[in-house]
């Protein structure tokens, strides 16, 4: 019965973003008013209608009710209650329902929120965001029903994927919805915006908080998936340049862009129509994204042909999104004349090279991935493009983005002297400079990874501080001056310094765990050690034997590892291979032990002939950086996001004064 | 490629990836072992999704690393062991793809797209710069005297 609620609740939320979609955006173009504001409602009816849906989706995964075919499918009674929740979005019915779900969530926010946006605009995009879910919800009810009923229920369910049964695959989509959803705000704002005719700094300071938001989710998304294919798939490798890694990357890429382009767009009134193509471009990846990865197309040009009818209907949603908003644009962008005078030394001048970079990159990222796909099927070349040509391709430019930050950031707006702004980061300059050649002494070998990773990576942590501090007039004013000074901030600035901090620490961690890693394999029986470097001191790990162990819904091999390090235990580990009866499939759980210095990572693989097991260590060191860049620059964005002028209502004093703002509409 | 077995290979690929090297396929000299980790990186476990036959624990990945150490061992340059894998199993073997035919597109599109954007980003700018400074309205004009005697 719950399932039936759902059901219908689905399908009336389908009925309302219809009138969401039409009735406001011809209200906005006849200037009636009661039909835009219809948006407001619906947008929040929509949202408690579908949240309903999904609540009876989960009810029915977290009572394993078998009668409906997506539970029999992909749950089964003897999981824990977490991991049958989190079978919920681990399928793509469930997922897609998540993604409507948080797509009306940001449309009923924005509609609630959306208060000090002009009528006519915000009816525009609550309309579009409608329209998005339109989409959505057609896609759903037609070829991907998530409550569909078995005639005959069965006894069981046909379990879960065991790797899928572990926290950080329960929360990496998620996040990851929650920032790919989120661009879809900014769609619907630029859309909005063509519609409109007119962008200024007024919609550039709406549609931040919103690429912030999404921004932030995307990059925790992004490292939750890459922390659980670390510690999960057993060899500690934390980034593959999969299609479907490279799926959530692309967006990323293009909504870092767009982050530092929509700055200009706010503090100067140009670099208008480029901001609005990337934000289209941000979400049309987030769309290919969820659709690509979900239809199979990209690792295989057959999935396709598994049910032809799902393929047709994304590739029509794609064509009419893309297409259509790509088509509008071309229409529309001219009528949006920036204003902004600037030299070819300034900041904007540096967030332009910043967009460059970052697009480009996303670009070799977009090529690499659908190479395979464009070779097979205009030249019949069946081929891979793995790893290392998005290595090669693609590192350059971070490399150059990285060497042009800090410089960039500490550039005034306008016009720039390079002499005057490189004054206070020679010294950060010489310093990384002397860190990277001493790493080159120090390390056996001529390899350039570590030394350029580490002079990099200091580079943009000390001129991330070295700009604070700039701003501050620390040292050139009296001290209790300069916290004054640092106190009266805005947040954004801080914001801005952490998430630079963060990417100097992701490159950090990257080069280090790259050029140092240790590894051993062997064959141990129980009482043999061995020794392995790490990078401050170097450790011996005893193997203590195995022994069988049962969990909840599988068995399992657990080892027992003693770790020395100048005689002392360090640690005791205790690594599984597991085995899952439902499924019939093993998994390995490494035992990691953790911390900012170094990981000792060991896996227990199987029995030998001729005695003991299979054995695994590596000593990884600095890798919590990795994960702690990734925070720090999501951390960034929050910081971004508590900023004082996206909390004052943006605009209200200008209307005070019974002005308009400034744009001129294009009609 | 039916419904069921595809999602038998898929289980199967998304589940395999728990052992990679084994103790036993390890060469004794370790500038052969060396290089034969080093060359099996870039090769594809055939069977597998986007891994390498050093990362897979496939059966098949294990046949290829044995067959590439048996080709060290024999004398093969690495170049040389590499082409005899790929007379054997195709180019799709190559996660580097190679860089001849229509691939040169491939390798070269992110330097011409850089060229192209930087190009694209300079005449912008340039533009920028010789634009002439916006006037203000007189309304403007009038609140910027008033914001400055406040």
């Amino acid at each position: 019965m719950t399932a039936e609620l759902g059901h219908f609740s689905l399908i009336l939320a389908f009925m309302v973003a219809i009138a969401q979609m039409i009735i406001p955006m011809v209200g906005a173009h006849k200037g009636w008013h009661s039909w835009m504001e219809m948006a407001v409602p619906a947008a929040v009816a929509q949202f408690l209608l579908t949240t309903l849906s999904f609540g009876a989706l989960i009810y029915a995964f977290a009572t394993s009710d078998f009668s409906l075919e997506l539970v029999a499918n992909n749950s089964h009674s003897a999981k824990v209650m977490l991991y049958k929740i989190a079978a919920t979005w681990g399928n793509h019915e469930g997922s897609l329902l998540m993604w409507v779900m948080i797509l009306t969530l940001f449309g009923a926010i924005a509609a609630i929120w959306g208060r000090n946006l002009p009528p006519s605009l915000k009816a525009r995009v609550l309309s579009v965001q409608s329209a998005i879910a339109v989409a959505f919800f057609a896609f759903l009810l037609f070829t991907s029903n998530p409550f569909l009923r078995l005639v005959v229920p069965p006894f069981d369910g046909q379990g879960l994927n065991p790797l899928l049964q572990d926290m950080g695959l329960a929360l990496h989509p998620p996040f990851l919805y929650l920032g790919y959803v989120g661009l879809s705000m900014s769609f619907s704002f630029a859309v909005a915006a063509l519609i409109e005719g007119r962008v200024d700094a007024a919609w550039a300071r709406w549609v931040r908080p919103w690429t912030l938001t999404a921004w932030m989710f995307l990059t925790i998304g992004i490292g939750f998936g890459s922390w659980w294919a670390y510690y999960e798939l057993g060899w500690g490798g934390w980034w593959f340049w999969d299609p479907v890694e490279n799926a959530s990357f692309m967006p990323w890429l293009v909504a870092t862009a767009l982050l530092h382009s929509a700055i200009v767009v706010e503090k100067r009134e140009s670099l208008k129509s480029w901001t609005i193509l990337l934000a289209i471009l941000a979400f049309s990846f987030s769309l290919i994204g969820t659709f690509i990865v979900r239809s199979g197309v990209i690792t295989s040009v057959h999935a396709f042909a598994n049910d032809p009818r799902r393929g047709v209907f994304i590739l029509i949603i794609l064509a009419v999104t893309i297409g259509g908003s790509l088509t509008l644009y071309a229409a529309r962008s001219s009528s949006l004349s920036s204003k902004g005078v600037f030299s070819m030394l300034s900041r904007e001048s540096g967030l332009v090279l910043n967009n460059v970079l970052l697009v480009v990159a996303a670009f070799v990222v977009f090529v690499g991935t659908v190479w395979p796909l464009v070779a097979e099927v205009l030249f019949g070349r069946k081929l891979s493009v793995g790893a290392p040509f998005f290595n090669t391709a693609f590192t350059p430019f971070m490399l150059a983005l990285a060497v042009i930050l800090p410089i960039g950031a500490i550039l005034p707006w306008k016009r720039a002297q390079l002499r005057k702004s490189m004054r206070s980061l020679w010294g950060v300059f010489a310093l990384s400079i002397a860190l990277g050649a001493l790493v080159l002494m120090l390390q056996t070998g001529t390899r350039m990874l570590a030394p350029i990773g580490l002079t990099l990576a200091a580079w943009l942590v000390l001129g991330a501080l070295m700009d604070m501090a700039a701003r501050v007039r620390m040292g050139k004013v009296p001290i209790l001056d300069s916290l004054r000074r640092l106190r009266n901030l805005p947040r954004a600035d801080f914001g801005k310094m952490v998430a630079h901090i963060g990417f100097g620490l992701v490159i950090f961690g990257i080069s280090a765990i790259t050029a140092w890693q240790a590894e051993d394999i062997r064959v141990a029986k129980k009482g043999d050690s061995f020794v392995m470097e790490g990078p401050i001191s170097s450790y011996k790990i005893r193997f203590d034997g195995a022994r069988s162990i049962t969990g909840p819904n599988y068995t399992a091999t657990q080892g027992k590892f003693t770790v020395f390090s100048n005689g002392r235990v360090v640690t005791t580990l205790y690594p599984e291979k597991r085995f899952y009866p439902v499924s019939g499939t093993p998994t390995t759980e490494a035992a990691i032990q953790s911390n900012l210095v170094r990981d000792i990572y060991v896996v227990i693989g199987d029995p030998q002939d001729g005695g003991g097991f299979a054995i695994r260590s590596y000593i990884k060191p600095f890798t919590a950086w990795l994960w702690l860049g990734g925070l720090a620059m999501a951390f960034g964005a929050l910081l971004s996001l508590t900023d004082r002028r996206y909390r004052v209502a943006a605009g209200a004093r200008k209307k005070k004064r019974g002005q308009k703002t400034q744009a001129v509409p294009a009609e | 490629m039916s419904t069921l077995k595809m999602m038998v290979v898929l289980l199967v690929v998304l589940a395999t990836p728990v052992w990679a090297v084994l103790p036993d396929e390890m060469l004794s000299n370790p500038v052969l072992e060396a290089r034969a980790r080093d060359i099996s990186q870039g090769l594809r476990c055939l069977v597998c999704r986007n891994e390498s036959i050093d990362d897979s624990e496939a059966g098949l990945a294990r046949d290829l690393r044995l067959l590439l150490r048996e080709r060290l061992v024999d004398g093969d340059s690495d170049a040389q062991a590499v082409a005899f894998i790929v007379q054997r199993y195709g180019e799709y073997v190559l996660l580097k793809p190679s860089m001849n035919g229509i691939n040169l597109l491939l390798w070269a599109s992110g330097p011409i797209m850089f060229i192209l954007a930087l190009s694209g980003g300079i005449v912008f700018i340039r533009r920028r710069k010789n634009t002439p400074e916006p006037e203000l309205n007189p309304v403007e004009q009038a609140r910027l005297t008033e914001i400055l005697s406040e």
